[in-house]
């Protein structure tokens, strides 16, 4: 790494985003782990319906909020409710 | 291409700076001058050296982040483009190539080729806005007829994409087509007209306590603006300042 912390210094500042992409990263890659259903780009196989279409589960219906905590693996789930009015939540088949 | 670069080398603002002298070889003419000196950057690094700072963000002419003065012209020896949009098919093999930063009292150098814009940031802070109620009640700007003639120049002045290459390129290290734009692109609109008093005078107000120079009709913003902002809304503003002055 050229130069020092206490200077304009744009070879840092490109490590800091490299480090915040991987943190971002591993931060993604828990959340996945976590959410242990099937809903759009989130696909695991081991939640699939007969059609192999995405499994939704009633018990992950909310909206994960990472509170920073430093390292990702410390980072503490908020869980945000998903209230749905007018529309009934059901597994979709797009075939 | 192989060419000799002589860039402003400056540790920092407090440092004193001198032109050093870098060989680069086998540029490409379909590289940008941009991408040439990340090429002599990755050589620095290499070496153990301290890359070049330059300031560079969207590399597509529209950010206003690239600067740099290439052998005594802002943005270098194309006409309307910025930095970034410069080829190196413009020069020849084994030319000698000057990097300087924008220079003026009003952009003090940070480091290297980077100095500090934020005066032009202050200037529109001080009145290069409208203030639009968004209640829901808002009416749709799209609904409000303007005349082609009007809605052309005021796109031609919002255009500028606040590079600073006027300032740089003026004698007088005048910012007044930056500003001269900023106001233009609101006075000829309908929105423009409620702050027209107060945007102008503020922001005139700025220019001068940041300590940009004044116009003396010179012209030599005009040829290097890679936007091609007229030398047109200089009057308009001055214009619009003589009317706020009556006014107010």
């Amino acid at each position: 790494m050229p130069g020092a912390a206490n200077e304009f210094n744009e070879e840092l500042a490109k490590a800091g985003r490299v480090a915040d992409f991987l943190e971002l990263g591993e931060l993604f890659a828990k959340d996945a782990l976590v959410r242990e259903e099937s809903a759009g780009g989130h696909f695991r196989e081991e939640y699939q319906t007969a059609e192999g279409e995405a499994q939704r589960r009633k018990e992950f219906q909310f909206v994960s909020a990472w509170e920073y905590k430093g390292a990702p693996k410390d980072a503490e789930l908020h869980k945000e409710e998903l209230v749905y009015e007018n529309i009934e939540v059901k597994e979709r088949s797009y075939k | 291409m192989n060419l000799t670069l002589q860039i402003w080398r400056q540790k920092n603002a407090e440092a004193k700076g001198k032109i050093v002298e870098y060989p680069i070889k086998d540029i490409s003419p379909d590289m940008s001058f941009l991408e040439m000196l990340d090429i002599l950057n990755r050589q620095l690094i290499t070496n153990g050296d301290t890359p070049v700072a330059f300031d560079h963000d969207c590399r597509e002419g529209i950010c206003g982040s690239c600067s740099l003065y290439i052998n005594g012209e802002a943005h270098g020896p194309d006409r309307r483009v910025t930095t970034c949009q410069l080829h190196m098919r413009k020069f020849k093999d084994g030319d000698t190539i000057f990097i300087e930063p924008f220079r003026a009292d009003a952009f003090p150098v940070i480091k290297d080729l980077v100095v500090d814009r934020s005066a032009f940031d202050r200037i529109q802070h001080a009145g290069g806005f409208i203030s639009v109620n968004t209640s829901g009640n808002t009416q749709d700007g799209n609904s409000i007829p303007i005349s082609k003639h009007d809605a052309d120049e005021a796109m031609d002045a919002a255009t500028c994409i606040g590079c600073g290459a006027c300032v740089a390129s003026c004698k007088n290290s005048s910012a007044m087509l930056f500003v001269g734009a900023k106001v233009s692109q609101y006075a000829l609109l309908p929105q423009g007209q409620i702050e027209a008093t107060d945007r102008v005078q503020n922001m005139v107000a700025q220019m001068d306590l940041e300590g940009f120079g004044n116009c003396t009709n010179t012209g030599a913003c005009e040829v290097e603006c890679p936007k091609g902002i007229s030398l047109e809304t200089i009057a308009r503003m001055n214009r619009e300042l003589i009317k706020a002055s009556v006014k107010s």
